[in-house]
């Protein structure tokens, strides 16, 4: 995974809250075997609108996704996390998080900023007055920041921080847990002999 | 201090704990499916590492399979390319699967616990939300995205910080007619599909001690759709006696090892919640979503509400998009809303008692000649049990569709599919824009509602409906 410290791009603004799995990439586009390519299912219903925020053209190098309460619900498809990516998208904003859509983001190495609400709806306003603008995403400082002079917008983000940690290094979750193997096998050995096994020997 | 069931089950499977990082948890059982699983083992061959544990590890295939005609190759070369690579991968890495046309085949939250691998105080992982159905049994059991079905191969551990407790307490006793459905679906209702967030769940109270292994898996399996990240019901003699004499149940003195250690799973008397909410489920009714998401839900005997009754402005936005996507106009009565499909089945209520509830109430009548109903069991087993009793020849003579097993017309990703405007009942867990298909019109019911809808055609009750001729 590479490391993630600081990014700045094209902010979009997704004026809607509750958007959830299915509507981020719907399982029609789930059968592909590879990680990569997911980008053509990206919120494939709304993309047909002519009217849906991507489809403006001031937003075609948008790569921090500010959205409504309660982002990422429903399914567990990582597949939605690597559709944002695979669209460039780096950092998604919002008041809300699903846990599942959360914990998928920190593995895969895209960034889910929580904020407050009311951030959400000043970047909002700033990025309609100006379509096209970035947002810079500080991870080291937790920071968002957008604009400048009298109406810059600067305020914290949560994110928990060990995954805080893991993206500032880039860490590959499973080769940390291959480190405590020791800890695996003697828990390992403690099991009781009645927990049921899927292949007896 | 005492603690709860979910600190129980947690603190029994603490492989490491350090401060400041989340805790490493040992997984007891480790379900797979064709949709999440290929990138993980392609990430495992890539790095050269194996599966530790496959014999705490159970594939089958669900999501991609049709419902017809599935002795012959399945039709849509994408999907049939995902049901290969699992099969693929499942010899490579030496996983136990049930495929199409196993006996053992099925929906995999179905599949788990008809084999009697779901148990008391176990942790159980799939790479899928619905996982959730397992906590039925007092098990921690939740989704896990692809990165982590990953992890759990090649290690059969996942870092997870521990969660908030909260306890939803149920008192009193359903109502004749009113189900486990309908009490998560009012459940959801009342706390909003964000409301569950950061927490492991115990349902608890007399209606829910009432409810038969069934119910508690309907309600277990809808944690999710509240943002739960578990929910979970101490186990107790329903639970044993369910469990007992199924094919990987334990036996003999182990049995006796397991139960004595499954009787202590309950929170203690001292234990406290972070959060507490309490329902009265006397006063519940059948309940049925409107809108596009499992929280937007009403009576069966409500109108579709006013957008402009909600306070918060989100909420009203919501339901007026939602209002819009449904096709519907606010103030129409539910019972006057015009049903073009009615599915019965999925994890949620594609178990052998909702067949046989639904069969119940459809026999000796026909299906509205403008309504088509789809009756799908949850697995092979359920469809030959459900045949052995006789169900099918109900359903058939009603003129239901009877199909073979799997996710089918849950999810838009197999041929059942609906069309775009098409409205559906169905007794699913997501009535999310698209999900049953492009453009297709979900509403939410339990499985009598979806009995007497068929027959009715528009959203109904078993009241509502004239004696059956017999
Ligand atoms: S039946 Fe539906 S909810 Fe359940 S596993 Fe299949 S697709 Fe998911």
């Amino acid at each position: 995974m590479d490391k993630f410290t600081t990014h700045t791009g094209v902010g979009v603004p997704l004026r809607r809250s509750n958007v959830d799995t299915d509507q981020i990439i719907p399982a029609v586009y789930l059968k592909r075997v590879t990680r990569d390519g997911f980008e053509d299912g990206l919120f494939a219903a709304w993309r047909n609108d002519e009217a849906f925020v991507l489809n403006n053209p001031a937003y075609a190098a948008g790569s921090v996704l500010v959205a409504g309460p309660d982002f990422g619900t429903g399914s567990s498809r990582e597949h939605a996390v690597w559709a944002l990516q695979n669209y460039g998208f780096k950092v998604v904003i919002s008041a809300r998080f699903a846990d599942i859509f959360r914990g998928n983001s920190g593995k895969a190495g895209l960034l889910a900023a929580q904020v407050d609400e009311k951030v959400v709806q000043r970047l909002w306003d700033y990025l309609d007055d100006n379509p096209g603008a970035s947002i810079t995403v500080d991870l080291e400082s937790r920071t968002v920041r957008a604009g400048d002079g009298e109406g810059a917008i600067e305020d914290s983000f949560d994110i928990d921080d060990y995954t805080r940690w893991r993206l500032l290094e880039g860490l590959d979750d499973i080769g940390i847990t291959l480190g405590h193997e020791t800890d695996i096998s003697t828990y390992e050995a403690t099991r009781p002999s009645w927990k049921p096994q899927t292949i007896t020997a | 201090m005492g603690r709860t069931l979910s600190e129980k089950v947690w603190d029994e499977h603490v492989v490491r704990s350090t401060a400041g990082e989340p805790d490493l948890l040992y997984i007891d059982l480790h379900l797979i499916h064709e949709v999440t699983s290929p990138q993980a083992f392609d990430g495992l061959r890539l790095s050269g590492r194996s599966v530790r544990r496959p014999d705490l590890t159970l594939a089958t295939e669900d999501h991609n399979v049709p419902t017809l005609d599935w002795d012959k190759p399945i039709a849509d070369p994408v999907s049939r390319t995902q049901v290969d690579t699992l099969r693929k991968n499942a010899a490579e890495f030496g996983v136990r699967l049930h495929p199409l046309g196993d006996v053992e085949q099925g929906i995999v939250h179905v599949v788990g616990p008809q084999l009697g691998l779901t148990q008391p105080g176990m942790t159980i992982v799939c790479g899928d939300s619905h996982t959730s159905t397992h906590g039925a049994f007092g098990a921690i059991a939740f989704g896990i995205g692809t990165s982590e079905v990953e992890h759990v191969l090649a290690t059969q551990t996942l870092t997870q910080a521990k969660p908030k407790t909260m306890a939803v307490t149920v008192n009193g006793s359903l109502p004749a007619g009113v189900t486990a459905k309908d009490l998560v679906l009012t459940l959801i209702a009342h706390t909003g599909t964000g409301g569950g967030q950061g927490y492991i769940v115990e349902y608890r109270g007399q209606a829910i001690e009432e409810l038969s292994m069934e119910g508690r898996m309907t309600v277990c399996n809808m944690s999710i759709e509240w943002g739960a990240k578990a929910g979970m019901i101490a186990p107790d003699q329903t639970t044993f006696d369910y469990i007992e004499g199924k094919p990987e149940a334990p036996r003999g003195a182990d049995w006796d090892a397991a139960v004595a250690h499954w009787k202590t799973l309950v929170t203690d008397e001292d234990a406290v919640f972070d959060k507490e909410i309490v329902l009265d489920a006397s006063e519940m009714t059948p309940f049925v979503t409107w809108g596009t998401n499992p929280g937007q839900g009403v009576p069966l005997g409500a109108t579709v509400p006013q957008p402009a009754d909600f306070d918060d402005e989100q909420d009203r936005i919501a339901a007026e998009k939602a209002c819009e996507y449904m096709g519907l106009t606010p103030g129409t009565p539910m019972r006057e809303i015009k049903v073009d499909t009615v599915f019965v089945g999925s994890c949620t209520n594609g178990r052998i008692e909702d067949l046989r509830l639904a069969a119940d109430i459809i026999k000796g009548h026909k299906v509205d000649p403008n309504t088509r109903l789809l009756v799908v069991p949850g697995s092979v087993r359920v469809r030959m049990q459900a045949q052995d009793e006789g169900l099918d020849v109900i359903f058939k003579e009603a003129g239901a569709e009877w199909r073979g097993a799997g996710c089918s017309m849950c999810l838009g990703m197999n041929p059942d599919t609906l069309e775009p405007g098409e409205r559906s009942a169905s007794t699913s867990n997501r009535n999310f824009e698209g999900r049953q298909g492009k453009g297709g019109r979900t509403h939410l019911v339990s499985i009598p509602v979806a009995a007497a809808t068929a027959i009715r055609g528009t959203l109904s009750s078993p009241a509502d409906l004239a004696p059956a001729a017999v």
